[in-house]
């Protein structure tokens, strides 16, 4: 509650929070189909209609519904967002404690491997992975997952060296608590912080692969929707519908700008140290 | 070890990995070589012309040997033939690669010329409504996905003035500079906008650090005129985290190319990567994407080299 209380009460924090609890209110409708249309039904009859009391954003070329298709793409969007952010956090997270712990060989093998995936740039790794398995929306969180791994992998590595050295854990061990309750409750819980932080700057990133995936065909395959997907769609149509161009344009933008400032909010509050310093 | 000899020698490491990873990541494409090669037609092939087929291509050998002779080759610049272009990969990849660096370096121009003053106006309006302003945009500009820039910009140019940008025949820039960098303009602001927000915020973080240090209080109650304060004094300590970024940024530029070359139709490396995938050109996939990864590396190398002339307190540093 507290923690709810010092995000509202930061300026970012609050413009932040606010969008990215919309957006999940909006995703969480969009995928349980209480949209203002069936978002794959086509109203031939009204193919490219303009915004209206009926269709509030429009229809696309087929006549479906763009707010509806908009309204599922966001949740389809989010779901490969947090799914893959989910992965990516705990398989770093794991990594990154088992190499700070065990050192020595292990250490060395998981960290040369994380420099080796972190040697591509996001999208290609991403492209690369797509490439071989094939495109789909599994695809894309496996993918888009394995590219944030590292990243985690390092943020929970080199805090929790410099605890491992700190006498409350040399304590902890001598009282012969179990390796596996210090991991957690000593390494882990210290870890939070600068966690937290990172996850809500990766979904931003997450949801910018996705929509970036999608848009190029290799994430979300029609006729589902995702937003990546409908500004495709948008592309050869944007002069005689441009609705079709901005709504999704918008809502990508919001969404992604949603989590940045939530993480900034919270890098702020959680580490006052990095204040000053942070890009 | 000292860091510059530590980074030196993980250089060859990495790389080594990045070859294995992209090597066995391609060996892992389900279904086989030959039919991946000549698709619908490998099914009229009889068995022995397939091993014979395998044997010429030297798939029949186990996959290590096939490793060391497929890193022999690599280098020598040998990153195999490409079967869509019926060329080896590594020609290909030359042709397209001046235009991605051309448009990777314009890009970054754009956002050192659009990021720098921007930060460092803010940062000298500290806290007042011209900086909030700046940093709005910023945050916004950090948001938006390289591809809505592109076409939101196509669409702004269509729909206000008739025009449009991907039209006609790609020119290179040694043919006629003029038309070159008339296409390449538009692509370059697309792909510069969020690096010129990142290098906004991180300019201006910067240079608010720097201006409370104590020289520049020193020359300020000397008399230096606030200007020559902020762009002699303060500016030159603010540059090493623009730099660091510009030069990691400058390697995501080399990939982010993909979306942008694919919204304007240039015909580039990232281009060239999308359309090997579609295409199921395996060979070219596994070039393309090492020859990025190399020069992402490269770049990062000079980058940390850069980075050790600029501050001598990381020469001495040791880290972890």
């Amino acid at each position: 509650m507290s923690m709810l209380r010092a995000i509202f009460s930061h300026p970012s924090g609050r413009i932040g929070g606010t969008i990215v609890l919309l957006y999940i209110v909006v995703a969480l409708l969009g995928m349980s189909g209480i949209t203002p249309h069936n978002p794959l039904q086509q109203f031939r009859i009204d193919r490219l209609h303009a915004p209206s009391a009926l269709y509030w954003m429009g229809t696309d070329l087929f006549g479906r519904d763009v707010a509806s298709r908009l309204m599922n793409g966001i949740g389809q969007s989010f779901l490969v967002a947090f799914c893959s952010v989910a992965i990516a956090t705990f398989a770093g997270t794991v990594l990154g404690l088992t190499a700070a712990w065990f050192g020595k060989a292990w250490d060395g093998l998981v960290m040369r491997i994380m420099d080796v995936l972190l040697a591509f740039p996001a999208i290609l790794l991403a492209l690369l992975i797509i490439a071989v398995v094939g495109p789909g929306t599994w695809t894309s969180v496996a993918a888009i997952a394995i590219v944030y791994t590292p990243i985690f992998t390092r943020v929970v590595r080199g805090p929790a060296l410099s605890i491992k050295a700190r006498e409350f854990v040399d304590a902890a061990r001598t009282f012969g608590s179990s390796r596996r309750y210090i991991l957690t409750r000593h390494l882990l819980l210290n870890l939070v912080a600068p966690l937290t932080v990172q996850v809500t700057l990766a979904l931003a990133w997450s949801l910018l692969t996705e929509a970036g995936l999608s848009f190029l065909g290799l994430g979300t395959q029609p006729p589902a929707s995702s937003l990546g997907l409908m500004l495709a769609d948008s592309r050869n149509l944007m002069e005689n519908a441009p609705w079709m161009l901005i709504f999704p344009a918008v809502a990508i933008m919001i969404s992604i700008l949603g989590f940045n400032l939530l993480g900034d909010a919270l890098r702020d509050i959680l580490d006052p140290k990095t204040r000053r310093s942070a890009p | 070890m000292s860091y510059l000899a530590r980074r030196l020698l993980t250089f060859p490491l990495v790389m080594l990995g990045v070859s294995i990873l992209v090597f066995f990541a391609i060996r892992m494409v389900p279904g086989d070589a030959i039919t991946a090669m000549l698709g619908t037609e490998a099914g009229l092939l009889t068995p022995a012309q397939r091993a014979a087929l395998a044997a010429y291509f030297g798939i029949d050998k186990p996959i290590l040997v096939q490793y060391w002779s497929w890193l022999l080759g690599v280098l020598q610049g040998d990153l195999g033939i490409s079967v869509i272009h019926g060329k080896p990969a590594l020609a290909i990849i030359l042709e397209r690669f001046p235009l991605t660096l051309q448009l990777a370096l314009m890009s970054m121009c754009v956002a050192l010329l659009v990021g720098l003053p921007a930060g460092v106006f803010a940062a000298t309006r500290n806290e007042k409504m011209s900086d909030l302003a700046v940093r709005i945009f910023a945050m916004i500009g950090q948001s938006t996905p390289n591809f809505v820039v592109g076409l939101l910009i196509i669409y702004a140019l269509s729909a206000g003035f008739g025009i449009l940008p991907t039209m006609g025949e790609f020119t290179p820039l040694f043919t006629d500079p003029l038309r070159n960098l008339g296409q390449m303009i538009l692509p370059a602001i697309t792909l510069g906008f969020a690096f010129a927000a990142s290098v906004t915020r991180i300019s201006r973080s910067a240079m608010l650090d720097v201006l409370s240090d104590d020289y520049v209080r020193t020359a300020r109650s000397k008399g230096v005129p606030k200007r020559s304060v902020i762009w002699r004094h303060a500016l030159p300590n603010a540059l090493i985290p623009v730099v660091t970024l510009s030069g990691v940024e400058f390697g995501y530029l080399l990939g982010g190319a993909v979306l942008v070359e694919q919204i304007y139709a240039l015909p580039g490396l990232g281009r060239l990567v999308l359309e090997a995938i579609l295409q199921r050109d395996y060979a070219l996939v596994q070039g393309c994407v090492l020859f990025i990864a190399f020069n992402f590396l490269v770049v990062n190398l000079l980058v940390d080299l850069l980075y050790v002339t600029l501050d001598p307190r990381i020469r001495l540093g040791e880290g972890n």
